[in-house]
């Protein structure tokens, strides 16, 4: 039980402000690269805003497999550009991708020379795992990253600072504004450009074992949509909500399985031992579609067909899960029986919502600037750029760093809330937040606590947008039902109270995933076709149609997602400016 | 899926609720707590931050887990994976940190 700081409930929390050139919120991987970045080049003060530590926080703390995103010999970045777009049905922005690929080769030779263990061959040459993947040991990623941070001075980084509000006024961002999760501190952030690097959003829907084990997902339960809530209600345009993310990974553990089906060739088989994946395609999405109807149609479960491989691969396999997802290793080693003697059975996962492998995020242009002025986005957050993966989110938090850079080249950074009237504005703005704060931290009663309305939201998602009790599939009564009711939960979660500044966290964390549900539900509406089975699999549209072969992008306006038609952009630059709606 | 600490072996140095990306332990009366089991992700960081070997990684039996633990120590070069069994046979892997995976 976390213990109860507050008796005397008249919460005056201490509020601490901070001055920066560069705020970044988010310690993950796009977030600690782009720092770097700024520092390596240019004089600018950086303040990373991140909820837990650096060392071991978002996406990579446990460690990675592999980098799945690298242009192998032979391969130039439009192959891997062409690649992607093809596995999204089109869905994709041509320039992200192309300046991410132009960079992913660049940013793994950084990685190398920080301590990241690559294998080679004898020539001194990456060893690749088929055609865009390179092996290493990427157990201790994150606090290599985090070394590297902390050698320069001039980037500081408030370690458990949670931020849940951006500073906008007319549409340009001047800061954030967020609380310490441990001691009895507001923090009023201000910064003339801000990179957003908050990861994408797990927990909207029921997960795969919704009791003891409930967090044991594939995407981090600490990731929560906090960045794309914080965009969403300051009016920030977003992009390809509908395009969920649904993994396929080995059973109970959400161990990954590209290790087994890349690494030792390890074939998807139906409970008959039919290799079933050439019958429904081998994009992303179909992986998943296919083994969905395989259990459906009864022939289930399904596994990655693992018996046969050599005792040396089994051992090697042990030893590759302990560096990525030791529950596997774990499980194998209980169950008696290794990798060599059993098939390993894989489940598709609830859905996320997440930028790095599929394209759902900020809509952003070529310099990875949202459109909020001043706000950049990177990684998970960021939208138009599927399958980026590590090195696209190193690569997105470099390029939104020299963006940055350059912008400030070309005019002078200064302090640009100097304007008295605009400064009691955003100070307004802060008071308002923190207000908020201290008077959740005040309530003494609730009719439901945040537990009950996790719940609530993830059963109305999972049953009614489209989660894994539909096996992913949904119509539009049922999603008009999952708007009502997200639109209740939402009401509700403004009577929540908190006893402690973790509980606090708690709060903020639900309230980020019920806007995501909402703007998520929008956008599956406004998809009226099924472009990606599993992903947006739509029964009243159940083909491709291609009058939507082009952008569902959103933005909030009063309250609600007004959703908005783009036709697909084509060209190697994209501009805010150049915006033309249909 | 999730973690305990031994509290015999645990001497509150709180590199845990550092480390932790869920921020779920607390420290009281010296001791690390994990005060969120459920909304332990698995990732272990925890584990291989522990300086005694304090904190024990399990598999919830909601996920075919059967009673076994896992512990890591960290040195430098080198992780010595330790995983018993509940009929005590245990199962060591040592893992060269200068050496890729081979998939």
């Amino acid at each position: 039980m976390a213990e109860i700081l507050f008796n005397n409930k008249n919460i005056q929390l201490e509020i601490k402000e901070i001055y920066t050139d560069v705020l970044i919120l988010g310690g993950g991987t796009a977030g600690c690269y782009a720092a770097l970045t700024i520092a390596r080049n240019s004089g600018l003060r950086v303040l990373i805003a991140e909820k837990a530590d650096i060392r071991r926080s978002g996406c990579l703390a446990a460690g990675v497999n592999a980098l799945n995103a690298y242009i192998t010999k032979g391969h130039v970045p439009e192959d891997y550009v062409d690649y992607a777009t093809k596995d999204a049905a089109g869905i994709v922005r041509r320039d992200l991708l192309l300046t991410a690929a132009e960079e992913f080769n660049e940013v793994t030779r950084d990685l190398e020379e920080l301590g990241l263990v690559i294998l080679k061959d004898e020539n001194g040459e990456y060893v690749a795992r088929g055609n865009r993947n390179i092996k290493i040991n990427g157990e201790n990623i994150k606090p290599l990253l985090a070394d590297a941070v902390k050698k320069h001075e001039q980037i500081d980084v408030l370690n458990h600072v949670n931020i849940t509000e951006l500073l906008v006024d007319n549409n340009r961002v001047y800061g954030a504004v967020g609380f310490s999760v441990r001691d009895q501190v507001a923090y009023v952030l201000y910064a003339p450009k801000v990179i957003v690097a908050t990861g994408g959003a797990a927990g909207l829907y029921k997960p795969n074992n919704p009791g003891f084990s409930r967090h044991k997902m594939w995407y981090p339960p600490f990731n929560t949509g906090a960045g794309y809530a914080m965009g969403i209600e300051k009016g920030a345009e977003m992009t390809t909500f509908e395009m969920r993310f649904i993994a396929l990974r080995c059973k109970d553990t959400i161990a990954p399985t590209g290790t087994l089906a890349q690494g030792v060739g390890a074939k998807q088989i139906n409970s008959k031992g039919d290799i079933y994946e050439t019958k429904y395609g081998i994009t992303t999405s179909e992986r998943v579609y296919g083994t969905v109807c395989e259990n459906v149609e009864g022939r289930g479960p399904c596994y990655l067909k693992t018996t046969g491989i050599t005792r040396e691969q089994s051992d090697d396999l042990l030893k590759a899960y302990l560096n990525m997802a030791p529950s596997q290793t774990l499980k194998w080693i209980e169950s008696g029986k290794l990798p060599n003697e059993q098939d390993v059975e894989i489940e598709g996962t609830e859905p996320y919502i997440v930028g790095g492998h599929t394209a759902s995020g900020y809509w952003v242009d070529t310099d990875r600037q949202t459109t909020i002025s001043g706000l950049y986005a990177a990684g998970d957050v960021a939208g138009g750029c599927p399958q980026k993966y590590v090195t696209g989110a190193l690569a997105e938090g470099k390029i939104a760093a020299l963006s940055i850079l350059k912008s400030f080249s070309e005019n002078e950074p200064g302090d640009n809330i100097s304007e008295d009237e605009l400064r009691q504005k955003v100070e307004t703005q802060a008071k308002q937040v923190i207000s908020d704060y201290e008077h959740i931290l005040e309530t003494d009663k609730a009719a439901y606590s945040v537990e009950e309305l996790e719940e609530a939201m993830q059963k109305v998602m999972d049953e009614y947008a489209g989660g894994i009790a539909t096996n992913y599939r949904y119509n539009e009564k049922q999603l008009a039902i999952a708007g009502d009711k997200i639109g209740q939960l939402i009401h509700l979660s403004e009577q929540l109270k908190a006893d402690s500044m973790h509980d606090l966290l708690f709060v903020y964390e639900l309230k980020e995933r019920l806007v995501v549900c909402k703007s998520v539900i929008a956008h599956l509406e406004g998809r009226k076709e099924t472009r990606w089975h599993a992903f947006n699999e739509n029964l009243d549209y159940p083909d491709e149609d291609p009058a939507y072969y082009g952008y569902v992008n959103s933005r909030m306006e009063n309250g609600e997602i007004k959703i908005i038609f783009r036709p697909l952009i084509s060209g190697e630059h994209y501009d805010h400016a150049e915006a033309s709606l249909e | 899926m999730s973690v305990r600490v031994n509290k015999e072996k645990c001497i509150g140095c709180g590199k845990c609720t550092d480390v932790c990306p869920g921020n779920l332990f607390e420290l009281s009366e010296g001791k690390a707590h994990m005060c969120y089991p459920k909304d332990c992700w698995g990732c272990v960081s925890c584990v291989k931050e522990c300086p005694v070997g304090a904190i024990e990684f399990f598999l919830g039996a909601d996920v075919g887990g059967n009673g076994s633990i896992m512990t890591v120590k960290e040195e430098p070069g080198v992780l010595h994976w330790r995983i018993e069994k509940p009929d005590h046979t245990v199962t060591e892997i040592n893992i060269d940190r200068s050496s890729s995976n081979q998939y």
